[in-house]
């Protein structure tokens, strides 16, 4: 089970601080994550990065996830 | 990659490609195209700091036989609060308007109300006395602190502060309210054996850079339309325009000049979709170019900030909770580096118990823009500051204190994820080791030191490879060269390819020559579009052994590739890389290489710094003596240039903790704007600056690239205000650490 951990922000809207998924790629993720806590906009997920076992990924729609990996919703980074 | 490699063109210092035509001014910039027919333009401006515009009159600017047209904000087609991707960042399509061309009100003192264009620049800067504007001034807010009390005169009506546990119903200057929490932060500072907590202010900056915005533009009704500009960033330009003007992508061509510094101001647009708007209207090229005061006045600076810092910690020196609340001037309108602020400050430390809260607010100043790793000089300048406090009052080397709680592999941020194998330590050390931190000082100096964290971006990159007939290469990139990355992208290629670096000529293409590019920022480009540049390449050998395979009548797995040429395994044989593109029209016409990437892994990137001061008590005046910047690079594909970004970065940062500042006066105008009165640091006014390249590779680039262009900046404001405050004996607030304040400051401690 792969563990998404919640922002103080998201974790207003999930009650929760981490929640645990069987989901093999980021988008079956995002369905189980936005279906357990409906408050969650699943577009401002989508807009959102993700830190999957600590690499960031701005677009991270096609990524896989392991069943040991850890999610961590992110703003994305811009830079100057 | 995990572990060093030997190469053979990487790490090394090759002349870089574009350098001869920059020492013999052949390289063009902004302001430096010309077209027949062409015509100029000029903005009009607020001379107020906040003012609705009750009446815009531009009918005797029209009738001047010189003038051919005016634009204002109505000339933009329908335009609404919508997110855009446009640039680093989401946008916001009306404010992007509305700061370009005022809407209803003026919000800063150079705020653009109107645009002229006539036939020479002359007679567009005499235009503009001829419109008439009636002004009704109203009350104006300039200071974060100020901003965000509840009876500030309020920027926008409609403006509601996001992240708030409820939804207000009244309009504020707060726009965003962000926290981020780690632990339990009341837990952590009754652990504590001493808490310090200090507040700081820093004020609104330039980047600094040299040339001024500026742009040339062609609108065809029936073709494509053409922006020539100085920019990081021709697609997102493009972007911005086609959106704001409603224009499809295909129909506008942007080519990025030259460019004369940018340091993340350069990834927005100003003028160019007024260019257009007044091209369209007549039928000609028009050219625009902003003045120094322009720039100052009209595009966006870096943030100001207030921020108080509390961090407890035990007598061993084993931090036990860290406390931040942050709040950050966005100018006219949302959008302040405050997330990326929040998000930095800890980051060098590991750190059980964290509470951060940040705040995004409006003020009458210009809509900032990004400045080098936006939002992390001001925030980590508090916190650095407060550590050192920390080192002294527990008599530790400011070193041995952060090893003890440097972020390492494994640290879990405060943002989130944790950390894959970072530099920090590695840092520290080569800073302790350093002859220049063993150097004793004498009286009146000073030392201090600090550390600087910046994520790094990766992105989208596209680059294309030509192989020509001869052997050589056309390097095609998107990415427009701010610090000399086409060198390093011609050195990956050639590691990559195995020939000479000579062989490959890189180019920064238009819009129309390839798929998308992200904005050169972030500290993306030798990571990401070097990735970009390393695929491209590898789609090279993958046809040149096809090639290879083809004249030798054998598979194309019986093919290898090394030192730049083919080798037949199953038989006797060896290709150049110049033989095989010779033939190339023989095995199936030319080669040419593909490399489109949205990359990812970008890697971390810190930095520890060391600055000697000294100061004259008699005048407040604090000269640099001595400059040590280390910073990991994961790999320095060009060492020369990775260490001009570290000292370009220390020299932006000592300018900003001794002397730069916006200065207004109370009618919220600017005074200083030019570089006579803002004064960033002279080459005279610096020491050499020692840089020292620490590389722990980064696994997720072919080469090992973390990006080196931002972390660099982070340190120096706390690295020098240390030192001034040892070398002072004085404690310090605000920035910029300028003679007069520092004086003050000696004076008042003599006196008690």
């Amino acid at each position: 089970m792969a563990t998404v951990i919640f922002s103080s922000e998201l974790q207003r809207l999930t009650g929760e601080e981490r929640t645990e998924v069987a989901a093999k790629t980021y988008r079956e993720l995002l369905d189980q994550v936005t279906a357990r806590y409906p408050s969650l906009d699943r577009q401002e997920l989508m807009g959102m990065a993700v830190a999957i076992d600590g690499e960031i990924i701005h677009d991270p729609l096609l990524e896989t996830v392991r069943p040991a990996s850890e999610v961590h919703f992110l703003y994305r980074i811009s830079g100057g | 990659m995990s572990e060093a490699r030997d190469f053979k063109y990487v790490g090394t210092r090759s002349i870089r490609p574009d350098g001869f035509d920059k020492v013999t001014g052949r390289a063009n910039y902004g302001a430096d195209l010309s077209l027949p027919g062409m015509i100029w333009a000029k903005i009009l401006r607020s001379p107020h700091a906040h003012a609705k515009i009750k009446k815009l009159d531009t009918s005797r600017a029209e009738a001047h036989p010189g003038v051919m047209a005016v634009a204002t904000f109505q000339d933009f087609p329908s335009v609404s609060h919508e997110a855009i991707e446009a640039g680093e960042a989401a946008l916001d399509l009306l404010d992007l308007a509305r700061n370009i061309l005022a809407k209803d009100k003026v919000l800063y003192d150079g705020h653009a109300v109107c645009a002229v264009a006539a036939r020479t620049e002359a007679i567009a800067e005499e235009a503009l006395a001829l419109i008439d504007v009636e002004y009704e001034v109203l009350p104006h807010v300039m200071d974060v602190r100020d901003a965000m009390k509840p009876d500030a005169p309020v920027l926008h009506d409609d403006m509601f502060t996001a992240g708030l546990p409820e939804a207000p119903t009244t309009a504020s200057n707060i726009a965003t309210r962000m926290e981020l929490k780690k632990g339990d932060i009341e837990a952590g500072f009754a652990a504590a054996d001493l808490i310090v907590e200090r507040e700081f202010y820093t004020p609104t900056v330039h980047q600094g850079y040299i040339e001024p915005h500026a742009c040339t533009v062609r609108y065809t009704e029936d073709g494509t339309s053409m922006v020539w500009c100085c920019t990081q960033g021709h697609f997102d330009v493009r972007a911005a325009t086609a959106r704001l003007l409603k224009m499809d992508l295909s129909r506008l061509k942007v080519i990025a000049s030259e460019i004369g510094g940018g340091f993340g101001a350069k990834t927005t647009v100003y003028l160019e979709p007024v260019a257009l708007i007044l091209s369209r209207k007549t039928g000609r090229p028009v050219k625009m170019v902003m003045d120094r005061s322009e720039v100052f006045r009209g595009s966006g600076p870096g943030s100001a900030t207030r921020s108080k810092v509390k961090i407890g910690v035990k007598k061993d020196g084993t931090f036990t909770a860290m406390q931040a609340k942050l709040c950050y001037e966005a100018g006219a309108f949302k959008g302040s580096p405050m997330g990326p602020g929040c998000m930095t400050v800890f980051t060098p430390y590991d750190i059980e118990n964290a509470y951060v809260e940040g705040y995004d607010v409006v003020v009458n100043k210009p809509k900032v823009a990004a400045y080098r790793a936006p939002g992390a000089p001001q925030s980590e300048f508090a916190a650095e500051m407060v550590i050192n406090d920390i080192a002294r009052q527990l008599k530790m080397d400011p070193i041995e204190l952060r090893l003890k709680n440097a972020a390492k592999e494994g640290t879990q941020t405060l943002y989130g994820p944790k950390l894959r194998p970072v530099g920090l330590i590695e840092c520290l050390e080569a800073v302790r080791n350093s002859e220049h931190y063993k150097t004793a000082l004498k009286a009146n100096q000073g030392r201090g030191l600090a550390a600087g964290f910046w994520f790094n971006v990766g992105g989208q990159s596209s680059v294309t490879l030509n192989m020509n007939p001869d052997g050589t290469a056309t390097l095609v990139e998107g990415s427009p060269d701010i610090g000399g990355s086409r060198a390093s992208m011609q050195l990956m290629a050639a590691e990559t390819l195995q020939i000479p670096a000579e062989k490959i000529t890189p180019i920064v293409a238009d819009t129309e020559m390839l798929a998308y590019n992200g904005t050169t920022g972030g500290s993306r480009t030798t990571f990401a579009t070097g990735m970009a540049v390393v695929e491209a390449a590898q789609d090279v050998i993958s046809q040149m052994k096809e090639r290879a395979a083809a004249v030798w009548n054998v598979t194309a797995e019986q093919v290898d590739y090394a030192d730049g040429a083919a080798i037949n395994t199953a038989g006797d044989g060896r290709l150049t890389v110049a033989e095989i593109c010779a033939g190339a029209d023989r095995t199936g016409g030319q080669i040419s290489g593909r490399g489109n990437i949205n990359a990812r892994g970008a890697g971390p990137s810190f930095a520890v710094h060391l600055a000697d001061i000294e100061i004259d008590p008699e005048t407040g005046h604090s000269k640099v003596l001595r400059y040590t910047a280390c910073q990991d690079a994961g790999k320095a594909i060009h060492p020369s240039y990775v260490e001009g970004q570290y000292q370009g970065g220390a020299a932006q940062g000592i300018g900003w903790a001794l002397n730069e500042e916006y200065i207004y006066n109370k009618d919220g105008i600017l005074e200083n704007p030019g570089f006579l009165d803002y004064r960033i640091p002279l080459a005279s006014d610096l020491p050499m600056i020692n840089a020292i390249i620490v590389e722990v590779p980064n696994s997720f680039h072919p080469f090992g690239v973390r990006g080196v262009g931002e972390t660099g900046i982070v340190p120096p404001l706390a690295a020098v205000a240390t030192a001034v405050e040892e070398a002072a004996g004085i404690k310090v607030t605000d920035l910029p650490l300028s003679p007069p304040r520092v004086l003050k400051a000696i004076q008042e401690q003599s006196n008690g």
